[in-house]
């Protein structure tokens, strides 16, 4: 569903630039609204989010599509927790339809899914382990690192069962804004892979804008 | 083929509302039984000997490009091994996103969690069900992935919108997972989330360990995507195998 935001940029309490491969890890605090720019279109940004205040509660994949009775995520979705509590709310999106079937890219996966030589480029799973590496102060680790969303991501699933990986339906300058319910700590990776067609081989940027 | 009924290693009954686990060594499969029809199993895998491996239903499911898994698929770790491959399935239909039901949920679709009053006939949930279970072996709420669904199907429609599919598995209906690396299975019986049903269903399965048969170079999930190749290659790499069971697998590919 498309809602644009009323939003103004210039108003944002924050804004940071993310280059394709590198990490943002912040909190985003209750009531304040993050949104994730998608500045050259194309690009998947893998993100996780954990309760500031206690991060074993944590994004669910499951709880999230079961409970809306829908697999896509956009506008009107609460994204849910492992407790069944509501995070954050997608408020706007000019996408339409956002992935958190796909997970997210490893250099291990990547062996499956491309070429058992493809093993060492950078992926993001190792963004997020660098990422809690450098940020000890959340507490986490490995086994926090779950299943996520892949905003502005297409991977149309059908009746008889079949998953693909379509081509994108974001563009430069497409958005996604969502609500949070709690503090949340926002994990994002901004996809470095280069095997992928989704992204025309060539990952941009993204920026995460915050307003209180 | 191996005589499946002369090898059986043991079998039992787990019934309805409860956990189990079990470390199913590589070359052993596992087979699951429906006595009743409308059983739920969920399931969960980790790497004993290294618990940060776990089942990752996202890599599963995108590097076979499905949304069900069904014969001919592999269930993948997060280090892009294999730990089973599903050579039977008679329901044509394991749901990979439905989850399991928390205290609340069951509390509002069937009632109360009550031991004192149901005694083991009591409502349990599939998250506190898992929950126990893996704590056995010192995991906890931040180790519990996305689990498979046995004997359930939750479909799409093309506008992605999910239903379960009512009377999907039938009395006498077999799943059957063989293990391609050890591998603890961590399961619960407690019902889908999704399930309709207006009084609690409480549903026993049975199991029964075997020793594999030999895989051939033309195995059914070995050769059904060449992802699926490769998988088998990295495990063959993990276990240090010099001669394996089937041709060198396509080491690169087409995404």
């Amino acid at each position: 569903m498309i809602i644009e935001s009323t939003l103004k940029a210039e108003q944002a309490i924050r804004r940071d630039v993310v280059p394709a491969g590198d990490y943002y890890m912040k909190v985003v605090k209750a009531g304040e609204t993050l949104r994730i720019l998608d500045i050259e279109g194309n690009q998947a940004a893998d993100t996780l989010f954990y309760n500031a205040n206690d991060p074993s509660e944590r994004y669910s994949a499951m709880d999230t599509i079961r409970e809306q009775g829908n697999v896509y995520l956009t506008a009107g979705t609460k994204l849910l927790s492992n407790d069944g509590n509501v995070m954050l709310e997608i408020t706007a999106d000019t996408c339409g339809r956002h992935d958190t079937l796909g997970g997210a890219c490893a250099t291990e996966s990547n062996t499956v899914r491309y070429a058992i030589e493809k093993k060492c480029m950078h992926a993001c799973r190792d963004s997020w382990l660098l990422a809690v590496a450098e940020n000890p102060q959340y507490g986490l680790s490995k086994r926090d690192i779950t299943h996520n969303i892949n905003f502005f991501m297409n991977v149309p699933v059908d009746a008889d069962g079949g998953l693909s990986f379509a081509d994108g339906i974001s563009g430069a300058g497409k958005y996604v804004e969502m609500k949070a319910a709690m503090d949340v700590i926002v994990l994002l990776s901004n996809c470095p892979q280069l095997n992928n067609p989704c992204n025309a081989y060539n990952p941009t940027p993204v920026e995460m804008i915050v307003w209180n | 083929m191996t005589n499946l009924n002369t090898s059986i290693i043991y079998e039992e009954t787990i019934p309805g509302a409860s956990h189990w686990s079990m470390v199913v060594p590589a070359g052993h499969t596992l087979t699951l039984t429906d006595p009743e029809g409308g059983s739920n199993v969920s399931m969960l895998f980790y790497n004993p000997n290294n618990l940060l491996e776990r089942y990752n239903a996202p890599d599963t499911l995108k590097c076979q490009h499905t949304f069900k898994l069904t014969k001919g698929h592999c269930l993948y770790s997060d280090m892009g091994r294999i730990f089973c491959s599903v050579i039977v399935d008679d329901t044509q239909w394991i749901d990979s996103v439905g989850g399991v039901a928390n205290k609340q949920k069951v509390e509002t679709k069937w009632g109360a969690r009550n031991y004192q009053a149901d005694r083991n006939a009591w409502l349990q949930n599939g998250y506190d069900s898992l929950l126990v279970e893996v704590a056995k072996y010192g995991l906890g709420k931040r180790d519990l992935a996305a689990n498979i669904n046995i004997f359930s199907k939750v479909k799409t429609n093309d506008e992605g919108s999910l239903s379960f599919v009512e009377g999907h598995s039938k009395a006498g209906d077999q799943v059957q997972l063989r293990f391609e690396m050890d591998t603890l299975v961590v399961l619960t019986t407690c019902p889908h989330p999704m399930n309709p049903a207006t009084e609690y269903p409480n549903l026993p399965t049975e199991l029964s360990l075997t020793k594999s048969a030999p895989i051939n170079d033309d195995d059914e999930c070995l050769t059904s995507c060449d992802e699926n190749g490769r998988g088998f290659e990295n495990n063959r790499r993990y276990q240090c195998n010099h001669s394996h069971h089937h041709t060198s697998p396509t080491l690169s590919g087409a995404q």
